[in-house]
């Protein structure tokens, strides 16, 4: 037994410190509230207090910390997006993981692996040629490759996928990575705390208060609260909550479900994903194969699982690994994905003076929570929308300006 | 929901349905403004609750309008556009 362990077992007391303070009660006053501790609230905090000096700040969290989508997603962090927006955008955030660790002194498990997307069809293909130029325009790492490249990077694989969907080609991205995102939201919220942040879970915001068109403060389930500032990062609960200051948005909540099978010795490197098998997988640290699909056909706002979805992916995981017919699937589970018409965010101020929006990540927000973090903090620090956030403004819609991700987004996560 | 209940062939499995979205009244393109235009193209009603949506059944190209719970995904009735 480790030495470790044996020391909790005869301390009379918790050897280790917590990771956050459980403050007592609410203030009756913020300089800033956040709703949401799943990562991208965590971060916004985190900049917040070290990047700008603002620590009198509330993150109040209806469940607990990470216990959204953050800690529902399969970690896939990549930035071959496909519109000059999205590339900036979503190379700043990669840049950002790679001394995240460091920041936080905390393992991470940052773990770059290359991420192939791969193309079953000649259109297909055009299309990751097409990605992969716009990438390196940005100077993002990012070619297309042909099925020799996927044998070498994942032997196992039937190229021929069941010889109903040969692999032609992949656009490989070589700084694709996994990260363990537990990791990411304890890290960010023990950054903020650490910094005077007061992290309130089990605190469910009830309504927002607004005078003349501004936010004057929050109605929670543990109390009233003064605050000029409102930022919420609620993910699948964002339409709940822009009601609560009538705002419309495009908006809407579909599940994705999620899951993976029983740890096995590594024998899977590189992060691969189908869109025409509706597959993507990755192998963890721990093991197990971390598998997705595409977004539930319909609107749902519950966590329910499905068989139809285990079976579905685990008839597509078999057409590219046949030897996998043995593996057993240990757990499944849904998150609420919070999806927009132009599958791009919905980021910065609102006609709502005081009220910040950073929703409408569907599927992919997991890569871009230190990035919005960032953004977000300076954004709502300022009064003003972030250089790299003004494409992603609610009023871009009304404008019929809209960014035009769904090629590169849907089921790449 | 596992089962749908179409208004023309009885109950199927959901699978052969596909979803059309939530009933939305439509303004006069040719009076609203560019606005009024947009929040319909755009916007909706993102909040969970009880809707009536349009869906369809695959097999037979009949589309058709559901009221259905958003939350518990219980479908309380189905029925043809008049
Ligand atoms: C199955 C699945 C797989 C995914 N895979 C990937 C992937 O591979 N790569 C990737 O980049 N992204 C992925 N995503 C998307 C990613 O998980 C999300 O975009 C991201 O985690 C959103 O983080 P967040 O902090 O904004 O939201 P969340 O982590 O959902 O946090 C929001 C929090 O707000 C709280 N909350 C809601 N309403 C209230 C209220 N009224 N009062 C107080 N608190 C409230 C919730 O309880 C929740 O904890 C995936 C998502 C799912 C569901």
């Amino acid at each position: 037994m480790p030495y470790q362990l044996l020391r909790f077992a005869f301390a009379s007391k918790h050897p280790e410190p917590r990771m956050f303070r459980t403050p007592e009660r609410l203030k009756n006053a913020y300089d800033a509230v956040i709703i949401g501790a799943g990562g991208h609230g965590l971060a916004s905090a985190y900049y917040l207090a070290r990047d700008h000096g603002m620590t009198n700040v509330a993150v109040l969290e209806r469940g607990y910390i990470g216990g959204g989508n953050t800690g529902r997603n399969t970690t896939i962090i990549r930035s071959n997006y496909l519109t000059p927006e999205g590339v900036a955008f979503y190379d700043q955030s990669v840049r950002l993981w790679q001394d995240l660790a460091q920041d936080f002194d905390l393992n991470l498990f940052y773990a770059t692996r290359g991420h192939f997307t791969l193309a079953h069809t000649d259109s297909a293909v055009r299309t990751m040629r097409w990605r992969a130029e716009v990438n390196k325009h940005f100077g993002v790492d990012s070619e297309l490759v042909g099925p020799d490249e996927v044998r070498k990077a994942a032997p196992q694989i039937d190229i021929t996928c069941g010889g109903h969907a040969p692999i032609l080609g992949a656009l490989y991205h070589a700084p694709g990575a996994i990260a363990r995102h537990d990791a990411v939201a304890w890290g960010y919220g023990r950054g903020a705390d650490q910094r005077g942040v007061e992290i309130h879970q089990q605190t469910e915001v009830l309504g927002i208060n607004v005078e003349g068109g501004k936010v004057t403060g929050v109605r929670t389930t543990k109390g009233d609260i003064a605050t000029p500032r409102v930022l919420s990062a609620v993910a699948g609960f964002t339409p709940r909550v822009t009601d609560m200051v009538g705002l419309r948005t495009p908006i809407y909540i579909h599940p994705l479900q999620a899951m993976v099978t029983e740890p096995m010795k590594p024998w899977l490197d590189p992060i691969l994903v189908s869109g025409s098998l509706h597959v993507y997988v990755s192998q963890s640290a721990r093991g197990e194969l971390v598998m997705g699909a595409s977004l539930d056909p319909y609107e749902l706002h519950a966590t329910r699982s499905t068989l139809d979805f285990v079976e579905g992916l685990a008839a597509h995981m078999l057409d590219m690994f046949p030897f996998l017919s043995n593996a057993r699937v240990n757990r499944q589970w849904a998150g609420m994905a919070d999806m927009t018409p132009d599958f791009a965010p919905i980021m910065g101020t609102t006609p709502v003076e005081g009220f910040y929006l950073d929703a409408g990540w569907g599927t992919w927000g997991f890569k871009a929570t230190p990035v919005c973090g960032k953004t977000m903090s300076w954004t709502v620090a300022n009064g003003r929308d972030h250089e790299l956030i003004k494409g992603f403004n609610l009023s871009r819609f009304e404008r019929y300006e809209l960014t035009g991700e769904k090629g590169a987004a849907s089921v790449g996560h | 929901m596992k089962i749908l209940t179409c208004p023309v062939n009885g109950p199927r499995p959901v699978s052969e349905f596909a979803y059309g979205g939530e009933v939305r009244p439509m303004p006069d393109g040719a009076t609203c403004t560019d606005r009024e235009w947009a929040d319909y193209v755009f916007n909706r009603s993102g909040v969970p609750g009880i809707k009536i949506e349009w869906w369809y059944h695959i097999a037979s190209g009949t589309w058709f309008y559901a009221e259905r719970d958003t939350v518990a995904d219980r479908v309380i009735r189905t029925w043809l556009p008049a």
